[in-house]
């Protein structure tokens, strides 16, 4: 158990608590979250789970793979610590986690 | 926003959306969810692959988890709705309860064209649509060893993947000279044709089937020419028919679907549709579409919501498409029907890797993607912002795509 933080775009916050296991992409449709959608219910396979690792965090998370790279590259909004949701499992060691949205999904 | 309580017919990929976005959007009111099989909306596109080849259960598959719909005081209540009352806005449930509604939302999909030969009851022939489908076909499958797929669409063969998966011997039959014909290029049916023969399925083309034979369940399938291919085991998959009948018995206009504005408004004011039940004209390809995919569901819902909640917001993102085949992930952008030129980035004769771009006069209109995750996003983005990349630079493996995406004439953002 957990808290992890999403920022929409607009600065809004969302705080939710997670389970071990659970995708972020999991989590934030399941807590109406706005701004990630998982239209593919989490196979890497449609790019609206975009969400940027905040600075802080981004060794505890790690780098994207090679396949999330080949989705989120293309974005206009692609940051250096860009990740699909549905590819990061939240877990004791990502408690307090903050993660913010890009404008749009792709 | 005023507290009504909006009714929701279908417990589907719309209706999960629907429920966030209408809380999203603002609306203070009720909201019912009305479906009629037992379970919350759940992922369908899985029930062919992950479900069929028995990698995971409905329970994995829920859109939102149950938590969800209990927070956003979302009420579920599993019936079927019988009857639309538009003038006293009610809906009869075949529980024989009315329900009044202030804003109505159809999202009651499609379902599987019925196979209209002798035999197409026999037990052991299924259809796959729900979860109760791929139940059935997991029984059959106890103690089936050989499966015929009618219909070489994209459920027929991501169907025929799965049983290969899981050992079964396969035979898939197409009336269509080619597979996939109504959706893609002759170039893309080739390369499925191949693959799906490499993996050991008996396909045929070009052939009728005039019989499903069995007494008690099926034992084989005869075709127009005599043959009996032994099976027992039959999936159809020969395309989906639009649920439009409570609305055309409500008298809102239907025409292979329920018709729908750019706000996804029937022409009731308080009446809406969404998903693979509704028809609505796109702005993108300039005609009335009716679409059977998860990004439809959901920005048509995402529209349907904002409406209801007072915004202003058209039907308008780019749909796209996933088919999951053996080691194939195949991701489509946009539609290609009518295209007239077709360019290749690597070769789909020989691997498992290639994008195939669809061109209609010059302009980008949609991309068959095999293994090509870049491809698709790139395709995504392109067609997307009306882009026309430079055909002989697309089809350069050299060229990276990032280049083509700063096109002159596009202005940035």
């Amino acid at each position: 158990m957990g808290t992890i933080t999403f920022t929409e775009y607009d600065g809004t916050s969302h705080e939710v608590e997670f389970a071990d296991g659970e995708s972020l992409m999991e989590l934030a449709t399941s807590n109406g979250v706005p701004g990630i959608d998982g239209d593919c219910g989490g196979e890497a396979s449609c790019g609206t789970c975009h969400v940027i690792v905040d600075d802080a965090w981004i060794a505890a998370t790690g780098p994207r793979s090679d396949e999330e790279s080949q989705m989120i590259e293309m974005s206009p909004e692609c940051a250096p610590n860009s990740r699909l949701a549905c590819q990061l499992k939240a877990c004791a060691g990502l408690d307090g986690l903050k993660v913010r949205l890009p404008e749009f999904q792709m | 926003m005023d507290a009504g309580r909006v009714v929701i017919v279908g417990a589907s990929h719309a209706s999960a959306q629907l429920c966030a976005g209408l809380r999203q959007g603002g609306w203070a009111g009720e909201i019912l969810l009305i479906g009629d099989e037992p379970s919350l909306p759940y992922q369908r596109p899985p029930l062919s692959k992950a479900l069929l080849a028995g990698e995971a259960t409905v329970a994995d598959l829920l859109i939102r988890k149950p938590e969800f719909y209990e927070k956003e005081r979302v009420v579920f209540r599993q019936a079927r709705v019988t009857l639309i009352d538009r003038e006293a806005a009610t809906v009869d449930l075949d529980d024989g309860e009315t329900v009044g509604y202030d804003r109505l939302v159809l999202c009651t999909g499609a379902r599987p064209r019925p196979l209209d030969i002798p035999g197409a009851d026999l037990a052991g022939v299924h259809c796959l649509r729900d979860a109760a489908d791929t139940d059935a076909i997991q029984r059959t499958l106890a103690t089936a060893r050989r499966a015929v797929v009618i219909g070489a669409g994209y459920i027929g063969l991501e169907a025929a993947a799965s049983l290969r998966k899981l050992g079964v011997d396969v035979t898939v039959l197409e009336a269509a000279d080619r597979v996939l014909q109504r959706v893609t290029a002759p170039a893309i049916s080739a390369f499925y044709d191949r693959v799906h023969r490499e993996e050991g399925v008996d396909l045929r083309v070009g052939v009728g089937v005039a019989a499903i034979e069995g007494d008690a369940a099926v034992t084989g399938v005869r075709l127009a020419d005599g043959e009996l291919v032994a099976a027992d085991l039959v999936i159809v998959g020969v395309g989906v028919v639009p649920n439009v009948e409570l609305a055309q018995d409500a008298g809102l206009a239907v025409d292979n679907g329920i018709l729908v504005d750019a706000h996804g408004r029937t022409d009731d004011p308080a009446v809406f549709a969404a998903g693979d039940c509704a028809s609505y004209f796109d702005a993108r390809y300039d005609r009335r579409l009716r679409l059977e995919c998860v990004s439809n569901a959901v920005e048509q819902a995402k529209t349907v919501a904002a409406t209801i909640c007072g915004k202003d917001k058209t039907i308008s993102a780019l749909p796209w498409f996933w088919s999951d085949q053996y080691d194939l992930k195949l991701q489509i952008a946009g539609l290609s029907t009518g295209y007239d030129e077709i360019v290749l980035r690597g070769d789909p004769r020989t691997g498992r890797s290639f994008a195939c771009f669809y061109f209609a006069e010059g302009r980008l209109v949609a991309a068959d993607c095999v293994n090509r995750a870049q491809e698709f996003m790139f395709s995504k983005r392109a067609i997307g912002e009306g882009l026309s990349p430079d055909r002989a630079l697309l089809a350069d493996p050299e060229t990276p795509l990032v280049s083509l995406l700063r096109a002159p004439s596009v202005s940035a953002g």
